[in-house]
């Protein structure tokens, strides 16, 4: 097994809020080689883009952090201001949920690309923008040389978010953190930028993070997916072994509450009750308990440690773990 | 022009879209949002609308409720013709046929409590006693699974974008309607909640006796509650046809397309590569012919130069397509 990439270890994000310190991120550990694909699932309010944020070091000024992000063999955590800014942009990229809000509205996309490339690596104006013209055409916009000179509101939101990945992909980045990025596209679109990603990821041998509310979308596109809850990671596995073998009843249940289409219209959705606790009350046992239909005595009072489950790497959260028979539930 | 109609299995429809014609001005030219659509929804059922963003399917829902006025065509509900109507009669006819929008939290005033948004249209519509007016709010706060004593004094922020949506669809249960256009009413909530909020518009439907035209891009979503699906592409449907039969075989190359990108939630199933080609086109500058021609494996030169009208492929299935699938 190959040194990791990128290892978060222990890492907790705390907000202060007028209703008291709510807890983003509840001590998580992860870890990420080079060239492989890490989907983190969950719901709104789960801690998912927080973690992002806490290891691109783009926090709210106020949000406290612990931990370590090792990134390269350097601590991101501790990494002087002016370092972090060499890095981000360089080996650590983004792409954002709305691809209208993160691109700069009154500047063309020829600036906008150009900026980043020049910013990070020694080119000239020229040779930038025929750097920009490559990298247009690698994600499939035609007449890349006309786009240069538009602005982001004369194209759609598939192209926006086409352009906001060039820019990531710009300066060769060794982490690519793709978060949500197709939850504003419609379906059709969504498949083109996933196709995209997935694309340029090998190509590139980037690692990447997929962050998504979709498993749907992590399914046949990552090597590993971690389920987040309520700001901790309730577990984590190679992606075949998730859906074959899922022990924590919390990932049952959002598969399950997935509409699919072999089933019957008018067929009752096995929804899950009730939703996520308040992040700035915390419960003192397992926080999916209240919803869990399996939960007994010991899930209200204890929180459950991760533990490893049969396969290498498969670890889980859960004192009542469900047993699922091969195969169902895909 | 005549086209034909996809037809209601049995009995009269409550709702009978004919050759409607809608379109926005933008700047000095035309988007032709919806152009020529007709459709029929019979009584208690569900019709699914699905299509991608700038399809026309929002504005046909709200050409539908005539809150925005068609440039042509006719929309009958239960007989009458609704765009020939006008002020009080319109009024009137509209507590029959009501609306849920996408985004509840947008949708619901932040500075009035749910007590008084959810009265609101019974005020509008005249009930004057105001222990009557508790007495209904009370019974679709319960209808929708929230607690009236807890929730009527509280204002809309403190409640999460699910619950929300439940006191959207109280408001729009409040008049007793027949008749209601949901406007992508989960593509905002979470998977959990939406499997929620879908289930409680089953059960409303079931409980009220709704009719209901179902908008969404989601195509699994409006599976799980539609009896039939029309398919919409830049302001023309594609396909019409009953649920089981539309999924199992599309006839129109669209609905094939829209399908196969679905992300299905099993790493066995490998996603199929770049299964869609390009994005629609402009709806100021719809391609001549066939609409879909642009993004179609199958076109040829007659779908550039003859627009596909629907007309029956199978049983039941109406697909405007030149080459519909077998």
């Amino acid at each position: 097994m190959s040194e990791a990439l990128l290892s978060i270890q222990d890492v907790a994000v705390e907000l202060p809020t007028p209703r008291g310190t709510l807890r983003a991120v509840d001590h998580v550990d992860l870890s990420l080689e080079a060239g492989r694909t890490l989907g983190i699932v969950g719901e709104s309010g789960c801690g998912k883009t927080m973690l992002s944020r806490a290891i691109l070091q783009l926090l709210p000024k106020k949000a406290k952090l612990s931990g370590r992000v090792m990134f390269a063999g350097q601590d991101l955590v501790r990494l002087a201001p002016e370092r972090l800014r060499r890095l981000r942009g360089r080996d650590l990229a983004v792409v954002f949920q709305d691809p209208m809000t993160s691109l700069n509205p009154v500047l063309t996309i020829g600036t906008q690309l150009i900026e980043t490339i020049q910013e990070h690596l020694e080119l000239d104006a020229l040779a930038a923008k025929r750097r920009s013209i490559e990298l247009l055409t690698a994600v499939g916009i035609p007449a890349p040389e006309q786009r240069l000179a538009q602005y982001p509101h004369q194209c759609s939101g598939g192209m926006r978010q086409r352009i906001a990945i060039a820019i990531a992909l710009s300066c060769e980045p060794k982490l690519l953190i793709a978060d949500e990025p197709t939850t504003a596209l419609d379906v059709t679109i969504q498949a083109q930028i996933l196709d995209l990603l997935a694309r340029e990821q090998r190509r590139r041998h980037m690692a990447m993070i997929i962050i998504t509310h979709d498993l749907g979308v992590v399914a046949g596109r990552t090597d590993e997916v971690a389920v987040m809850y309520a700001g901790r990671v309730v577990e984590r596995a190679p992606t075949p072994a998730l859906f074959k073998r899922m022990h924590m009843p919390y990932t049952e249940a959002l598969l399950a509450a997935i509409p699919k289409l072999e089933t019957a219209p008018h067929t009752p959705l096995p929804a899950i009750s009730g939703r996520p606790p308040d992040p700035t009350r915390p419960v003192p046992g397992c926080s999916f308990a209240p919803r869990c239909r399996y939960a007994a005595g010991r899930c209200h009072q204890a929180k459950p440690e991760l533990v490893a489950g049969e396969t290498a790497g498969h670890v889980y959260a859960c004192f009542h773990p469900i047993q699922m028979a091969e195969g169902v539930g895909a | 022009m005549t086209q034909a109609v996809a037809h209601v299995p049995s009995g009269e429809p409550l709702l009978k879209v004919d050759d409607l014609v809608v379109e926005y001005g933008f700047g000095n030219r035309t988007v032709h949002a919806v152009s020529g659509v007709s459709l029929e929804v019979a009584r208690g059922e569900t019709l699914g609308l699905v299509g991608e963003s700038g399809c026309g399917k929002s504005t046909l829902g709200r050409a539908v409720l005539q809150l925005r006025r068609a440039q042509s065509g006719s929309v009958l509900f239960d007989g009458h013709d609704l765009t020939a109507m006008q002020g009080e009669a319109l009024r009137k006819m509209r507590q029959r046929v009501q609306l849920i929008f996408q985004d509840p939290i947008a949708s619901l005033n932040p500075r009035r409590r749910i007590g008084d948004i959810v009265a609101e249209p019974l005020i509008i519509a005249g009930v004057k006693d105001p222990a009557q007016r508790k007495q209904v709010v009370y019974e679709v706060l319960s209808a929708v699974g929230l607690d009236p004593d807890l929730v009527v004094g509280r204002l809309p922020h403190e409640f999460s974008g699910g619950q929300c949506q439940r006191i959207c669809i109280a408001r729009a249960l409040v008049l007793n309607p027949e008749f209601i256009v949901c406007d992508e009413p989960v593509s905002a909530l979470d998977v959990s909640i939406r499997a929620q909020i879908l289930n409680l518009l089953e059960e409303m439907k079931a409980r009220f006796g709704l009719t209901l035209l179902f908008i969404a891009h989601d195509l699994a979503v409006v599976k799980a509650v539609s009896d039939r699906v029309a398919v919409m592409y830049l302001g023309r449907l594609c396909e019409v046809a009953p649920s089981e039969q539309l999924f199992a075989r599309p006839a129109h190359p669209y609905t094939a397309l829209l399908l196969q990108a679905i992300p299905v939630p099993d790493p066995d199933v490998r996603p199929a590569e770049s299964v869609a080609t390009g994005e629609p086109p402009s709806p100021i500058a719809p391609p001549s012919g066939c609409r879909f021609r642009t993004r179609c494996p199958r076109a040829d030169q007659r779908c550039s130069a003859e627009m596909p009208e629907l007309r029956e492929v199978a049983p039941g299935q109406f697909a405007a397509c030149h080459h519909p699938l077998a």
